[in-house]
């Protein structure tokens, strides 16, 4: 066989997909409405996520169960400085609105969040993996709260009702929320959040793979596997566990800020533990530390309650003529025994990583784990 | 003054609340080594349990405590159902998994229980009646409770009873040689796998106990109350020094002090920034000041690490 039939057929692959991605607004906007082309801008904020928990979760094997607490920061850093709120809360300080370019904004919340997530990790890494997980959970909570009850007597967050005229992400002048008018046709703001959103996945998913190549990304499957023997080798578990947790913090700030500037209105109520659980729930769901497969489990996971609003409702009212379990509650239920059955099953996830599998069937054998 | 006592009160009641619950977090620890994370779910199917039998029961016209006596029976069986099925779903099968695997499935558990829980009592908030004499005795100064009285001696008979059990019977000494070494114990003729489900079903009862009195103390109870319970008895359990059963009912006395002295008096330390509100912040901060200064609890061992 010709040799050069492999590659040719990758790139022919990579083509597709590109080409896919290019039209699937058009199509799924042509064909459901632009609110499904919102769902899918949706989807790509949480592949964002979950690529970033991947991180913690999957190369370094560190279980956080405050995740979301990062995006919230990034989220609400973005709301603070793009929002009329802080010149109406304290008009001694701020004459007007802080009108901040959006490209200095975006950054400076991944910055933070990056910052707490290095704050929260630095006092608890040492800890073993099922107590890390309380404090992460705990994290969590305590960054809720405060937003919840931050609007006295200082109005910092304006507490449960959140903060919204958030201003949208502008590119080139262009504020991403008005429809672009091109060569005569109009662009509608949600195929244009698409694109912005699809591209700077598409670095966030270059960024992961270049990771998990380096020096670092074979830290982190290092520490994963064990530590002991990691630190034995050489390797500074402490600064490369920060650096797991900083990273993964980082993309959460990313993804929270798109989400503030997309949505533009952030509330307390976003950024609780089920939304952790549902982030965790894409990476295990897809396979912990596969980066194809957490995309996976993020666009599975992220179309599915749309799914179900739309034919769980109809189905049970044709079943038992009434809709006993809403939509919402049925959500939750299938996420719980999807990750009951999913660690008893295939407990490397749908599309589990190589080394993954290795290890599990390792374990299968009956060896020490 | 009067304040401070009844700050304390306040504090003791909920912390025997807290250290019924921790007790089932730290024994499944202790012979586990695992983190049951539906443990808070056990106490909320126990309220509310109890509440609809209770709630059947009423118009019978027994009088109160009886009824609430009853409820607490149907309940405390109904809960050890749940804690065996939790053990037999999500941790038995997954014994020799890696250590996350376990502790996902739990958060599985967790979340189905929640949700059924949901579909089967909805999401009101369902009230517990004025069943049992709620006259207050003033002790120098403060108020308190018979109900409270009852929470406390309850919690403390059960504590008593537990340690019994634990450190006099046959099966105690089977759970301490399970929780010393399991491939052991199993050696001597231990039946560890009962020992486990032992462990899990009498948490759970205990759990329901809790969640009983959880119940009666707030006089509330609803499908969401088991979450934010069962972190902080978690953390009660840490703070004792997690897998010994002292440190599990010191802990939950002392966290449960320190939240209610905390709640009270934050408003004045911080000078009116902070409010009560925050009470539910305390308990996170104990877990993080503990897990990082004296991560072995007050009464635990150093725990070493496993990899």
């Amino acid at each position: 066989m010709n040799p050069v039939a492999p590659k040719l057929r990758a790139h022919l692959g990579i083509a597709l997909i590109g080409v896919a991605l290019a039209v699937l607004p058009f199509v799924v906007g042509a064909t459901f409405g632009n609110s499904w082309v919102r769902i899918v801008d949706f989807a790509l904020l949480y592949v964002m996520l979950a690529l970033g928990l991947n991180i913690v979760v999957g190369f370094a094997g560190l279980l956080d169960l405050g995740y979301i607490a990062f995006y919230a920061v990034g989220a609400y850093l973005y709301a603070l400085l793009s929002s009329p709120h802080l010149a109406l809360a304290f008009p001694a300080v701020f004459a007007s609105a802080p009108d901040l370019p959006f490209w200095l904004v975006l950054p400076l919340g991944a910055l933070v969040a990056g910052l707490f997530g290095v704050m929260l990790g630095a006092p608890t890494l040492k800890l073993r993996g099922d107590y890390l997980a309380i404090v992460t959970l705990g994290f969590g909570e305590i960054i809720r709260i405060f937003l919840n009850n931050l609007n006295a007597p200082l109005n910092l967050t304006n507490g449960p009702q959140g903060i919204n005229n958030i201003a949208p992400a502008r590119i080139a002048g262009h504020a991403l929320s008005r429809p672009l008018e091109l060569f005569g046709a109009q662009i509608p703001s949600v195929t244009l959040y698409y694109y912005f959103f699809l591209a700077l996945t598409l670095l966030v998913i270059f960024v992961c793979v270049r990771l998990q190549d380096s020096r670092l990304g074979r830290a982190w499957v290092a520490i994963r596997e064990d530590e002991v023997a990691a630190r034995a080798c050489g390797i500074n578990t402490r600064n490369v566990k920060l650096l797991a947790f900083g990273l993964g913090a980082t993309f959460g700030g990313v993804a929270g800020g798109l989400f503030a500037g997309f949505q533009g209105f952030v509330s307390p109520e976003s950024f609780g533990l089920l939304e952790s659980i549902m982030v965790l729930c894409m990476v295990v769901l897809g396979g912990m530390g596969n980066i194809a497969g957490v995309i996976l489990g993020a666009v599975l996971l992220a179309l599915l309650p749309e799914v179900l609003r739309w034919g769980a409702a109809p189905l049970q009212q044709a079943l038992f003529g009434s809709v006993p379990v809403d939509p919402e509650t049925l959500r939750l239920l299938l996420f719980g025994i999807a990750l009951v059955l999913v660690m008893r099953l295939r407990p490397a996830g749908l599309w589990p990583s190589a080394l993954r599998r290795r290890e599990l069937a390792a374990h299968a054998d009956g060896s020490a784990p | 003054m009067d304040i401070f006592i009844q700050q304390i009160i306040n504090g003791l009641v909920l912390g025997s609340i807290y250290a019924l619950v921790a007790l089932g977090y730290t024994m499944v620890y202790g012979i586990l080594g695992l983190i049951n994370f539906a443990h808070g779910e056990v106490v909320m199917i126990g309220a509310l349990t109890a509440l609809t039998a209770i709630g059947v029961l009423v118009p019978a016209g027994l009088p109160g405590p009886v009824v609430v006596l009853a409820g607490l029976l149907i309940a405390i069986p109904v809960c050890m159902a749940v804690g065996f099925a939790i053990e037999r779903v999500a941790y038995r099968p997954l014994r020799n998994a890696p250590r996350l695997a376990p502790l996902i499935t739990a958060i599985g558990m967790s979340i189905v229980l929640q949700q059924l829980a949901m579909i089967a009592w909805g999401r009101n908030y369902h009230t517990f009646p004025a069943l049992l004499p709620a006259l207050p005795h003033r002790v120098m100064g403060a108020a308190i409770t018979d109900l409270q009285i009852i929470i406390v001696v309850t919690a403390a008979l059960l504590m008593a009873a537990l340690l019994w059990l634990i450190t006099r019977t046959r099966l105690g000494r089977a759970m301490r040689a399970t929780a010393e070494s399991p491939s052991v114990a199993r050696l001597m003729g231990v039946d560890v796998d009962r020992v486990i489900a032992f462990t899990f079903v009498l948490g759970s009862a205990l759990a329901a106990v809790a969640g009983v009195m959880v119940a009666a103390n707030y006089s509330i109870a609803h499908y969401a109350m088991g979450f934010m319970l069962g972190l902080k008895a978690f953390t009660a359990a840490v703070l004792g020094g997690i897998g010994n059963v002292g440190g599990a009912m010191l802990g939950g006395l002392l966290l449960g002090v320190i939240e209610s002295l905390g709640a009270g008096y934050i408003g004045d330390l911080t000078g009116g920034f902070l409010g009560s509100h925050y009470q539910d912040v305390f308990a996170f901060f104990v877990l993080i000041l503990v897990l990082v200064f004296r991560p072995s609890g007050l009464m635990g061992e150093k725990v070493a690490e496993r990899a």
